[in-house]
């Protein structure tokens, strides 16, 4: 079998000579693992902004009536905490991964278009400078990052912070359609000899399903922007009812963008977790064929379920049912999984290091974070709590509890891959609990002060003893998780100075980027393997009990 | 009150008791089967703990029936619900009538409340009387804002250009706080307002009241209060009825004295807290749209007297 021709390309001038260490290599790198890597430190950075602002956030309200932040700085914070963590954080941090991953899953040696490659990443790193630039220039972005017209009109946002907010989007937008493409045209041509789409490892078959979904949801975000900023800049009305524009329409825009995005958000966190169980578990996923067509189901269904997000506007029964329902039918294929991943782990001789506790505790915390989405879809429901602090704890425990300790997941898992160390277990093991219990100590109690009445977006509250109290708990909660990433950094730190080398293959995985050395070469691979089963490192562990022996497909 | 008074579960209208009802339905379902995964999962990781040197369990690869099942369990369910949401929203969210029994419209950062068939606008404090099922239209003369007050109403956006409906039954009578629930700019902690549900005779005394024009104001500081507030642009952006204040930007004045709260449930209504506000107003309440007008303390306290006569 010629597994070695398909999975090369010519790689461009430069790159083979290029000097790993040197600072110049990776500013014109165009090879898929340093991308990858630039692409998880630029968004760890981001992340740790990010978080500075919930804390700011977190301090303004542990209490009625603090004056910390000015309304106007609060306002600012929490559009630029939401606009951070979405495109300079979960978005291109999962997009990281999969640029590092998806060509060494595949047996390929880079991605399709490694210069495009380059070019995603600069896009993300220059539009997140471009964002945070909008402090010198006169004021952050305060309308939401959702940016709702008319508040994000000129006569109620003067400054020119919305205006950043939509270019920098905009240079953030080209970059991720450009990956999503890059992705796609990788998975589906550059794949090794005998890796038919059948026996994709799920990750990948995520991102795939996910780069189509960056296709169809991020243009028409690029496209409402670039008429937010002709209303701004040309008084044009697209979105004031001055002159026949509508409100309502952006809000229809931006969603039916905001809701793929979510899925954007969290599809190839999915993908980590169905790699990081099964091998954990020693144990094949359960229900390979539901696990990946779910997956289609759930992106399919999500470009069609965008007006959820405004079922307080009125727009009438048949449009709320609609949505309502549409919405609720997500429930099953993401139920699929979560039944499939806990079954998963049903027989199998489970090792609980670091990432499988981050794994199994995102089955738990995602699932609180998914039924109260449910719970939402069932819009009288809605109806009450939407845009109360019931909101922040279910897209936290989605976003947080689902994506962020996927990531983890993934971190502890991959992260000898990709510099040849271990992560040290006792500094994971206090991280993972500072986390989990920071986490849920912050966003459980929200969902009492969303019921208790707390609208979400407020600089303050009235002087409710009780509201005080649970605001204080989760201010402490966030300080935990503060300390939990610090810890976290510790580790980072600590374990490519001096973690104990990883070798190949040091949780017996069996996909291919095992079966090159951590950290690859750069050409990926001496060999790639035969491939003849989703698990081809099993296979040749175990010919007598070989996947596409016992299980062809 | 140190209990926690979870409002969304209180519910003193028909509407709200549906709502509340609804609801918690849907958290048992949602509850049990988060218990039902907590479990499962549970049970895995106790049972299936890994030895150090266990060999790999013989791999399984899946069972197509058990798949079947949690596929089609979480639809059934899903239908179910569905059923049951369609069935609540026709109950709480009937068609609205051709003509209001109350107009809110939503500014930068308080709420205008107009009576239509008694004629008269007052505002942040809404009175109602209880066994009434009254349609509120919900309107905005700015950005998009939202009326939620959880104890007695489903939310309802107020969008400029798009007005839309909502109904109130109120069953128990007592004061039921409500709040903006959509970022709306600077000062959207602070846009709050009071449904106040009155006994029939108290709303009626109350609505003969607010619908009287402002008596002529006091000789000495109230009459120089008068003075300033007709001289120094007051009346530019507020109404007074009775006087030549017609302005829409701020609230309407005629029975200010007789609301229990200023700058939309912010302060106590208060002459000493009048007097703050009017000293300075960006101070207490920093990016609303009452700019400071620079009185002198003696014109502060005119001002005020006047205002303490518009019962």
């Amino acid at each position: 079998m010629s597994d070695m021709t398909l999975g090369r390309l010519p790689m461009p001038l430069g790159a083979e000579t290029a000097d790993k260490h040197h600072l110049l290599s990776w500013l014109t790198s165009v090879d898929h693992k340093q991308i990858g890597v630039m692409y998880l430190a630029a968004t760890l950075g981001f992340f740790a902004v990010g978080g500075i602002e919930a804390l700011l956030m977190r301090i303004q309200l542990a209490w009625p009536g603090l004056k910390v932040l000015s309304p106007d700085a609060y306002n600012q914070i929490f559009t630029m905490h939401g606009t951070t963590m979405i495109f300079l954080v979960v978005v291109p941090m999962l997009l990281g991964f999969a640029t590092y991953l998806s060509p060494l899953m595949i047996g390929a040696s880079d991605m399709a278009f490694p210069r495009l490659n380059a070019l995603s990443f600069w896009l993300l790193l220059f539009g997140g400078f471009l964002l945070y630039f909008s402090f010198f220039a006169g004021g952050a972005p305060n309308a939401g990052w959702f940016s709702y017209a008319p508040l994000s009109e000129k006569p109620y946002s003067s400054q020119p912070g919305t205006d950043y907010w939509a270019l920098a989007l905009l240079a953030i937008g080209v970059g991720t359609i450009a990956a999503g493409l890059n992705l796609i045209v990788t998975i589906i041509t550059l794949r090794t000899p005998g890796l038919t789409i059948r026996r994709l490892p799920l990750f990948v078959w995520m991102v795939l399903i996910n780069s189509f979904l960056i296709l169809v949801a991020l243009p028409p975000l690029n496209a409402s922007l670039v008429m937010l900023l002709v209303d701004r800049q040309l008084s044009a009305h697209f979105f004031t009812t001055l002159g026949g524009g509508s409100p309502i329409l952006w809000q229809h825009y931006f969603w039916s963008f905001g809701h793929p995005e979510v899925y954007i958000m969290v599809l190839p966190a999915f993908g980590m977790i169905s790699e990081i169980i099964p091998v954990f578990s020693r144990q094949p996923i359960f229900g390979y064929a539901f696990v990946a067509v779910s997956t289609a189901a759930i992106a399919f269904l999500s470009t069609a379920v965008w007006a959820h997000h405004m079922f307080a506007v009125g727009l009438g029964h048949s449009w709320d049912l609609a949505f309502g329902a549409s919405s609720m039918l997500i429930a099953v294929p993401t139920g699929v999984k979560v039944f499939n991943w806990t079954a998963t782990m049903w027989g199998g001789a489970i090792r609980f290091t670091t990432s499988m506790k981050f794994a199994i505790a995102f089955l738990i915390t995602f699932t609180i974070g998914g039924l109260t989405g449910v719970a939402f879809a069932a819009f009288p429901v809605d109806w009450q709590l939407t845009d109360t602090y019931f909101v922040v704890a279910h897209m936290h425990y989605v976003l947080f509890g689902g994506t962020v300790f996927a990531v983890f997941a993934g971190v502890y898992y991959w992260f000898p891959k990709m510099s040849g160390r271990m992560l040290s277990e006792q500094l994971g093991r206090v991280h993972f609990w500072l986390t989990f219990i920071g986490f849920n100590l912050t966003f459980l109690i929200q969902h009492v002060l969303g019921l208790a009445g707390m609208p979400r977006r407020v600089y303050t509250y009235p002087n409710f003893l009780s509201w005080g109290i649970m605001n204080l708990i989760s201010t402490l909660g966030a300080f935990l998780l503060g300390i939990s990433v610090l810890v976290f950094l510790v580790n980072l730190y600590v374990s490519l100075r001096g973690g104990s080398t990883a070798g190949d293959n040091p949780w017996e995985a069996w996909t291919l980027e095992w079966a090159t050395t951590s950290p690859p070469p750069l050409q990926n691979f001496e060999r790639v393997p035969p491939v003849r089963s989703a698990r081809p490192l099993w296979d040749l562990a175990h010919p007598e009990e070989a996947d596409w022996k016992c299980h062809p497909r | 009150m140190l209990a926690i008074q979870i409002a969304s579960f209180d519910p003193h209208s028909s509407q709200a008791v549906r709502l509340v009802q609804f609801s918690i339905f849907i958290y048992t379902i949602c509850a049990a089967v988060l218990l039902l995964v907590t479990g499962l999962v549970s049970y895995a990781v106790i049972r299936f703990r890994g030895r150090p040197g266990q060999p790999d369990p013989t791999p399984g690869y899946g069972r197509v029936k058990l798949e079947i099942a949690w596929t089609l369990g979480p639809f059934i369910l899903v239908i179910v619900i569905f059923v049951f949401t369609f069935r609540t929203a026709q109950a709480v969210d009937p068609p609205a009538p051709a003509s209001p029994d109350l107009v809110i419209v939503a500014h930068q950062w308080w709420w205008e409340v107009r009576y239509p068939r008694a004629g008269f606008t007052t505002a942040n404090e809404i009175h109602i009387p209880i066994g009434k099922d009254l349609a509120f239209r919900i309107e905005s003369a700015d950005v998009i804002h939202d009326f939620w007050v959880p104890q007695l109403a489903r939310k309802m956006d107020a969008i400029p250009g798009h007005p839309s409906n909502i109904w109130i039954e109120a069953n128990r009578i007592g004061t039921y706080l409500g709040a903006c629930s959509e970022f709306c700019g600077a000062e959207h902690g602070w846009m709050r307002f009071r449904v106040i549900v009155d006994s029939q005779v108290d709303y009626d005394a109350w609505e003969k009241q607010q619908a009287r024009l402002a008596a002529d104001p006091s000789p000495g500081l109230p009459a120089e209060g008068f003075r300033l507030f007709h001289e120094e642009t007051c009346v530019r952006c507020h109404t007074v009825d009775g006087t030549e204040a017609k302005g829409d930007v701020g609230p309407d004045l005629t029975h200010v004295a007789s609301r229990q709260r200023i700058a939309a449930e912010l302060l106590a209504n208060t002459p000493e807290n009048m007097t703050r506000w009017m000293t300075d107003p960006q101070a207490i309440k920093p990016g609303c749209h009452m700019p400071n007008m620079q009185f002198t303390g003696d014109q502060v306290k005119a001002v005020v007297a006047y205002l303490e006569e518009l019962r």
